[in-house]
């Protein structure tokens, strides 16, 4: 967009960006904090940062955070691909439209409800609570919206290069694996990404379907607040928010090399 | 002497040959996408190495008709056969046709290279024999050094020219393509034909075509099947359907025609009389199966109308009449006349001379003419 940056713009971008940032970067400056009062300037330091790699209860969350993560999002993103391309490629199959209604309802069901049935669904099936709970817990919100971004990929996607394969002798199932999965593959990296860092963030769901000794960092972090904030939180905070936010660009960019790569093949 | 249609001597006619069998047949074909009829109760055969274009507007039932032979449709009743052979429930990846795509298809992710190899790695063909066929088909389409290029990186014009490569390295006996000069500039388009033509004669393919571009089916097309609603409104090669069209929708879908409309006086031997609508008495000769009293149509294309100062002496056919338009095209001339008795005729004159003496203008006095079998009497 060209315009002209006027007083007025300036002063809106400024505030709302502070508005958006400065709690963070406040908390990304207390983690090099000296002093162990969380809310007193004592000189910069790394030692909380070392501290963090004392602290054996947070690495154990961390450890069980990041494993739940990386398998949640891997099943999560295979079915919610298998279900997107269900959804956009057979368009007339019988209930489709209470199918499409269940896939993506989730998204916009509250927290708490999911987390509660799920607990329930665990506790009547006697399915011990773990490991295996949250992360399953975690593939079942986090597949709608992987098939959510697929989905609206799959829409774009000109069905002649499947039917040119197939006209070349290919069978469905290979086409679908050599022409279509490797055109949408960005949209399904940023879907992974995505479940990865809901599955990294998420506090509720875990809270109500995990149980001993599979405590995710959010759980661990939360009920350590309770106790009272230590900067080692605060660097805790720091690295997760590296994590996120690494993601978030390569998703970004992953989704631009694409934009900029069709837009340069249909002229 | 002989007298045909048009001014082309026909060799291959394997149509006209009651020994010869259809390559491909369909036989009573119908397509319904849910109340709609795409295709309606359809048969047509094409026979081998023939270059036969459908020819119509969107949404006539052509691309349907096509994509049925591909495989992506199949049809609602009737049956498809390739030499012979049903082509019910076999999927498009068992059939032996290519197809070239409106949109080409290209396979972005691949590189020129790969999108022509990708139908003979899926034939199994050894890694050699692989190479060797792509860099025959890229040498023949005239992309030598462009095969390591992704077709991002070509034009248009290049593009289409990758996809008729990947459609026929193959080297299928039938290749089907779905209007594939429609993305080309004019000029480029008129080069291509001829290309196409060439590759077909010289791999000796059949090429089922489809276009809504008359100028480029007549050009190409041994026969051309002139399509409206899911029906064929006639079959036949590119000078019947333009000199003997078999009703008013063909001729004027090919080509430009005056129409005029009249009814039957009488009917002697050869020779047919009508009046026409305005008032113009018209002697015709040619079969038309018209009786006295019948309603009639007189199709006469432009280039068969005369122009002059005055009366023709020998002239059948005669009015008189004031320039209405004048279009100067370099190569022809049209004028727009009308008529005393209201009907606007369009004429076309060949501008064989640079020069030319007395050129008649705007707003003149002429005499329009034409002989009694320039035109075709149609009855529907």
């Amino acid at each position: 967009m060209s315009g002209r940056w006027t007083s007025f713009n300036i002063a809106s971008v400024v505030f709302g960006f502070a508005f958006l940032y400065l709690p963070i970067v406040l908390l990304i400056i207390y983690s090099f904090n000296e002093s162990r009062l969380v809310t007193v300037w004592g000189g910069f330091s790394t030692k909380w940062y070392g501290e963090l790699f004392r602290n054996q209860g947070l690495i154990d969350a961390a450890w069980v955070t990041i494993r739940v993560a990386l398998l949640s999002a891997t099943v999560a993103t295979l079915l919610g691909t298998l279900a997107a391309v269900s959804l956009v490629r057979h368009s007339r199959f019988f209930g489709r439209t209470l199918f499409t209604g269940m896939v993506f309802a989730p998204l916009v069901m509250p927290e708490v409800i999911t987390g509660l049935s799920l607990l329930l669904l665990f506790v009547a099936v006697d399915f011990a609570r773990g490991f295996w709970t949250v992360t399953l817990a975690h593939i079942t919100f986090s597949m709608c919206f992987v098939a959510v971004v697929v989905q609206s990929r799959l829409i774009s996607f000109d069905r002649s290069l499947e039917e040119a394969a197939m006209d070349l002798g290919c069978p469905p199932f290979q086409t679908f694996m050599r022409i279509t999965l490797p055109i949408i593959f960005p949209a399904v990296i940023s879907g992974w990404m995505l479940a990865f860092t809901l599955s990294l963030d998420d506090l509720v769901i875990a809270s109500f379907t995990s149980g001993p000794g599979a405590t995710t960092l959010p759980m661990k972090i939360y009920s350590q607040v309770r106790l009272g904030v230590t900067p080692e939180i605060n660097a805790v905070c720091t690295i997760l928010i590296g994590l996120v936010t690494t993601g978030v660009i390569i998703a970004a960019l992953v989704n631009k090399r694409r934009v900029v790569r069709e837009s340069a093949s249909r002229t | 002497m002989t007298k045909s249609l048009g001014n082309i001597r026909r060799t291959f006619a394997p149509w006209n040959d009651p020994a010869s069998r259809p390559y491909i047949a369909f036989e009573n074909v119908t397509k319904r996408f849910g109340d709609f009829t795409a295709v309606d109760d359809l048969t047509l055969h094409v026979y081998e190495r023939e270059f036969f274009s459908l020819l119509g507007a969107s949404g006539c039932g052509k691309t349907t008709l096509l994509r049925m032979l591909a495989g992506f449709e199949e049809p609602t009743a009737g049956d498809i056969l390739l030499e012979g052979r049903s082509l019910k429930g076999v999927p498009p990846h068992r059939r032996p046709v290519n197809m070239m795509f409106q949109s080409y298809a290209l396979f972005p992710h691949m590189t020129v290279e790969q999108n022509i190899a990708f139908g003979l790695r899926q034939e199994g063909m050894a890694r050699g024999a692989v190479d060797q066929r792509v860099a025959d088909m890229l040498k023949l389409v005239k992309l030598g050094e462009f095969g390591k290029r992704k077709p991002h990186q070509l034009s248009g014009g290049q593009r289409q020219r990758v996809a008729l490569a990947r459609a026929i390295a193959k080297r299928p006996k039938l290749l089907i393509l779905d209007e594939p000069l429609g993305a080309l500039d004019k000029k480029l388009r008129e080069e291509t034909q001829f290309e196409l033509m060439d590759l077909q004669q010289e791999l000796g393919l059949t090429f089922m075509i489809v276009t809504h571009d008359q100028e480029e089916a007549m050009t190409m097309s041994d026969r051309i099947a002139v399509m409206d609603s899911g029906r064929i409104l006639q079959i036949g090669t590119p000078a019947e359907i333009y000199e003997a069209p078999s009703s008013r929708f063909v001729a004027d879908f090919v080509g430009s025609v005056n129409m005029l409309e009249g009814t039957v006086e009488t009917v002697s031997g050869e020779m047919t009389e009508i009046s026409g609508k305005d008032g113009l008495a018209i002697r015709v000769t040619g079969e038309s199966g018209a009786g006295a009293g019948d309603k009639v149509w007189l199709a006469i294309r432009p280039e068969k109308i005369r122009v002059s100062r005055n009366r023709p002496e020998n002239g059948a056919n005669a009015a008189e009449g004031e320039v209405w338009d004048v279009g100067y095209l370099g190569d022809m001339t049209l004028f727009n006349v009308r008529l005393d008795t209201g009907a606007i005729v369009k004429a076309s004159v060949m501008n064989s001379r640079r020069e030319v003496e007395d050129p008649i203008g705007h707003e003149d006095r002429i005499w329009v003419s034409f002989a009694p079998d320039a035109g075709i009497l149609l009855t529907r």
